[in-house]
């Protein structure tokens, strides 16, 4: 079938919007006279509040309200955007007596205007029994200081942990004996590696305004990835029933995964509920630092074992997560540093994976692009790469060695069939592109510059199998144009556009005959929302079912009209017509008018929901050329070859862009992004000047290409491309750095001073 | 104080705080394309044209703009609209929110600098960060619209 739209470039729909900057995100839109909220936060890591005095606070001319521990509900919930029942715990509460990280809220303050709020902040007074916080991961496990000891913490099922012992979740996963598997191999390698906690650093910060409607139900606008998930959670933690509660999300300024935990949904909500008024809370870009979600601070445990021809018989692994301060996605992000690294190297291998996440007085971690796979793609590459050393073996064919292949079931990714895969192609086409055989290992660019190449390759999922769920709704409106009704939130990603491209196919129209509608719980299909790189392949799949109902429904109608049998009747996108008499035929436009309103209207809608048992894996290939100064230890990536296999690539533009944005974050990651705390639990980067994002002179040219297969169970062949593009950076720049200079950096991020350091060693 | 400040070849004669940045004055009176990134003037997202040349709102004095001629992404419309079309091409806005105030680096880059090299540009945008795209599309949408030079025929300044 030759595809018209799907597999196209086709510009976004909101590009004309976006790029002519016009209000459509959460602050444009905010009604005047909306009071202004601020939330006072702890500067303790660790304390008991014992006193606060608001009194003198409340005076301050313009001050509506004034929320401490005392006033909000006593219920315990989790942050966590995830399908009921969460598999986080529900340890927080809006406000409670105890503050766990500096930066916990400790009072929520609204007026008419910034000016008044800032002037009541500094004058309410909050005495404090400091408690002996946990600051490194490390120790947390056992820690005399308990950091939940509360005796509500309420978890749905078992995810192994134990608040006593400041443990969020344990566990491990087997096939066969490992122990026994590598005392049989001929070539063992272990490390131990860390990743740092990183911000995900979207352009716009956490942002919400709320109001009461007519029916005095409350009304949430806000930059989410999340919205069903936020109805439900801010109706259970405001003790409101669902019905009572609606968001709406606008455009969003960037996600990567820091929308799918709700950070500033609750204050302003609460606000409106207490003084009936509209209320917004604006994130300056240092809170959204230093008191929303960072991705998982880990350490890695790997060994891996192989016979002398390269084939590997052996993983073992164990991750270490620090969730922080409260456990939003800890059991889930950790499981994802095994499931997603092993299975590219368990086909002849025996393994197993354990894991523990702890608590500490850090800011409490989330969810952000790559969510635990790429903690563990940098261990377990790493450890490949090092295996390669040792067996004597290119890194590349020892991975071409070892891969999974299309058919066989993968024993370390829950089992799941593998139904489509082309790494081995992106291997080799990213080897062409990168300029392998000529440059591996390194080229000397003068007495004390090299550069070095290096690699790894990485999978992720296509949504959270028999999880994920995404609704769709199509309709066909008079005039024959159709409205595409989804759940799922475009955060830049474009996935209205690609939606609309899958709904455009199917019913054989220009893109300008569909409209998507944003997303609004009280109008939108239901969708888990915009995570786990489930939009493309799950709300794709719905879409393609809605659109495929809708359109036969469109012939029948037309049948009905035409007077004949349904089985003759063809639709065209244009007209429905007989098949064997194609001169009698209805244009859609009349059909359509006819449908809505006259004799026997039949206004048409489909809707179609769907959630996938296997979440088949992309995959992605990624080459670093790297020039370190011997002399300084600076390190600049100079080339960065990325090669994707995400199923057919339903928008080629928009897949690249997100891969390019996906790398470059990756490299952040790689070589300068590492959020730091002070002794005290402070942290201490929270501020663009001291938190470095990469900015253009930072990357070289990032190039990108696809390999694509065909996924069987996916629309029109597509799995995903959000997330997987992040993982590569990490661990192929330290294998190129280990290339220049013979130094293995085992922690990130790859800094000019550990890579003197190690040549020192 | 009062201040006199055009924006986009509309006179505000108003009363503002001593302490307002021109980017709340530019958000007051709707102006929405103007953004916030960061509280550090480390992002680029504010910037508009103060008298011509790129300045970062969010660290600009209102009052300092008192007599002056401002620009938004609003007072140069169809130029804006003519590179966003380039970006669009490219599928290089993504979540869009960093393209207003890169449009205006760029468009004041192409008043400023004639034939600049890859180098030259890279220095000048430098300021202006993007989370979403890792900068090749954004890239690739320049090269493109340097080399057709919408500009000239549009008749544009
Ligand atoms: S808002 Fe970031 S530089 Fe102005
Ligand atoms: S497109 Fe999102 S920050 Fe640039």
């Amino acid at each position: 079938m030759k595809l018209k739209f799907v597999n196209q470039p086709i510009p976004k729909l909101d590009g004309a919007a976006l790029t002519g900057g016009k209000g459509v995100y959460t602050e444009d839109m905010v009604p005047r006279d909306c009071l202004v909220v601020q939330v006072l936060r702890s500067p303790h890591a660790f304390a008991r509040i014992k006193s606060i005095r608001k009194d003198a606070a409340s005076r301050v001319p313009g001050i509506s309200c004034i929320l401490t521990w005392e006033d909000v509900p006593q219920i315990r919930y989790t942050l966590a955007g995830q399908s009921y029942p969460e598999p986080s715990p529900y340890d927080r509460y809006i406000l409670e007596r105890v503050v766990r990280y500096v930066g916990d809220p400790v009072a929520i303050v609204a007026g008419r205007d910034k000016d008044c709020v800032a002037k009541a902040m500094g004058m309410i007074q909050v005495k404090y029994d400091l408690l002996n916080p946990v600051l490194d991961f490390e120790q947390a496990l056992d820690h005399p200081s308990v950091i939940h000891p509360e005796e509500d913490y309420f978890h749905h099922y078992d995810i192994g942990g134990n608040p006593s012992r400041n443990l969020v979740a344990s566990g491990s996963d087997a096939h066969g004996d490992v122990e026994s598997a590598l005392e049989a191999c001929d070539v063992v390698v272990e490390g131990t590696y860390y990743t740092k906690a990183n911000a995900q650093a979207m352009m716009e910060t956490f942002r919400t305004y709320t109001y009461l409607d007519h029916n005095r139900r409350l009304n949430v606008v806000s930059s989410t990835q999340v919205p069903f998930h936020c109805r439900r959670t801010i109706a259970h933690a405001l003790g409101l029933p669902k019905g009572m509660v609606r968001v709406v999300k606008p455009r969003i300024g960037g996600g990567f995964g820091a929308k799918q935990t709700l950070v500033s949904e609750l204050f302003p909500a609460l606000v409106t509920l207490r003084t009936g008024k509209p209320a917004k809370i604006v994130y300056t870009r240092k809170e959204s630092f230093q008191a929303s979600n960072s991705r998982h601070q880990m350490r890695v445990h790997v060994k891996v074992g192989a016979m002398q021809d390269g084939t590997i018989k052996a993983v073992d692994m164990h991750a270490l997560s620090n969730a922080g301060a409260y456990g939003e996605h800890a059991s889930t992000t950790i499981g994802l540093v095994g499931h997603k690294s092993i299975p590219l190297y368990a086909r002849q291998a025996d393994f197993r994976f354990s894991w523990d996440v702890v608590y500490t007085n850090t800011m409490a971690a989330g969810a952000f692009r790559g969510y635990g796979a790429t903690q563990g793609c940098f261990a377990m590459e790493s450890a490949i790469n090092e295996l390669a050393v040792k067996l004597n073996m290119d890194p590349a064919q020892l991975r071409l060695k070892n891969l999974p292949q299309v058919g066989e079931t993968m024993p370390a990714y829950y089992n799941e069939p593998l139904t489509s895969c082309a790494l081995p192609q992106c291997i080799r086409r990213g080897m062409e592109l990168i300029g392998w055989q000529e440059k591996y290992p390194c080229v000397k660019v003068d007495d004390h510059r090299v550069r070095g190449i290096g690699m790894a390759v990485t999978m992720q999922g296509s949504g959270i199998s028999a999880v994920d769920t995404g609704a769709v709704t199509i309709k066909l409106n008079d005039d024959g144009y159709y409205t595409l009704m989804i759940g799922a939130t475009d955060m830049g990603t474009g996935c209205d556009t690609i939606l609309a491209q899958m709904a455009a196919e199917i019913l054989d129209c220009p893109m300008e005959r569909i409209t998507v509608d944003g997303v609004d719980t009280d109008h939108s299909p239901f969708d888990t929302g915009s995570y786990a790189s489930s939009t493309t392949y799950v709300t794709g799949t719905a879409v393609v079912k809605a659109c495929t109902q809708l359109k036969e429904q469109i012939a029948a109608e037309g049948a009905r009209r035409l007077n004949i049998h349904p089985e003759r009747a063809e639709f065209d996108g244009d007209k429905v017509y007989d098949r064997t008499h194609p001169e009698t035929s209805i244009t859609l436009c009349k059909l359509a008018q006819s449908l809505v309103a006259g004799v026997g209207p039949q206004w048409l809608t489909a809707t179609a929901s769907h959630c996938s048992p296997t979440s088949p894996p992309p995959f992605m290939a990624g080459f670093a050329e790297v020039e370190v100064d011997l002399e300084t230890g600076e390190t600049k990536v100079v080339d960065y070859v990325g090669v994707v296999d995400c199923g057919t690539v339903v928008n080629k533009n928009l897949a690249r862009v997100q891969a390019e944005g996906g790398i470059a974050q990756g490299i952040g990651m790689a070589l300068l992004e590492d959020i730091n705390y002070d002794p005290k639990g402070q942290m201490v980067n929270s501020t663009f000047m001291q938190y470095k994002i990469p900015c253009r002179t930072d990357l070289p040219e990032i190039r990108v290409d696809f390999e694509e297969s065909y996924e069987p169970n996916g629309p029109f062949g597509a799995k995903s491309i959000g997330e997987v593009v992040i993982n590569t950076p990490s661990p192929a720049i330290a294998h190129a750095v280990y290339n220049a200079t013979g130094v293995r950096v085992h922690s990130l991020p790859i800094t000019a001073e550990k890579i003197l350091m190690g040549r020192e060693d | 104080m009062k201040v006199k400040i055009t924006v986009n070849g509309m006179l505000y004669n108003k009363h503002i705080p001593n302490d307002m940045m021109l980017l709340e004055f530019l958000r007051k009176y709707g102006y929405v394309s103007v953004k916030r990134g960061c509280d550090t003037s480390n992002c680029g997202l504010c910037t508009v044209w103060v008298e011509g040349k790129p300045v970062l709102s969010c660290s600009y004095p209102a009052a300092r703009a008192d007599g002056k001629q401002i620009t938004t992404l609003e007072g140069v419309k169809e130029e804006a609209a003519s590179f966003g079309r380039y970006m669009t091409a490219q599928g290089a806005e993504q979540c869009g929110y960093c393209s207003p105030g890169f449009i205006m680096a760029v468009l004041a880059m192409r008043r400023e600098l004639t034939d600049p090299t890859e180098e030259e540009i890279s220095q000048y945008l430098a300021g202006n960060l993007c989370r979403c795209s890792g900068y090749a599309g954004q890239t690739r949408a320049l090269r493109a619209w340097l080399k057709d030079k919408p500009w000239e025929k549009e008749g544009q300044a």
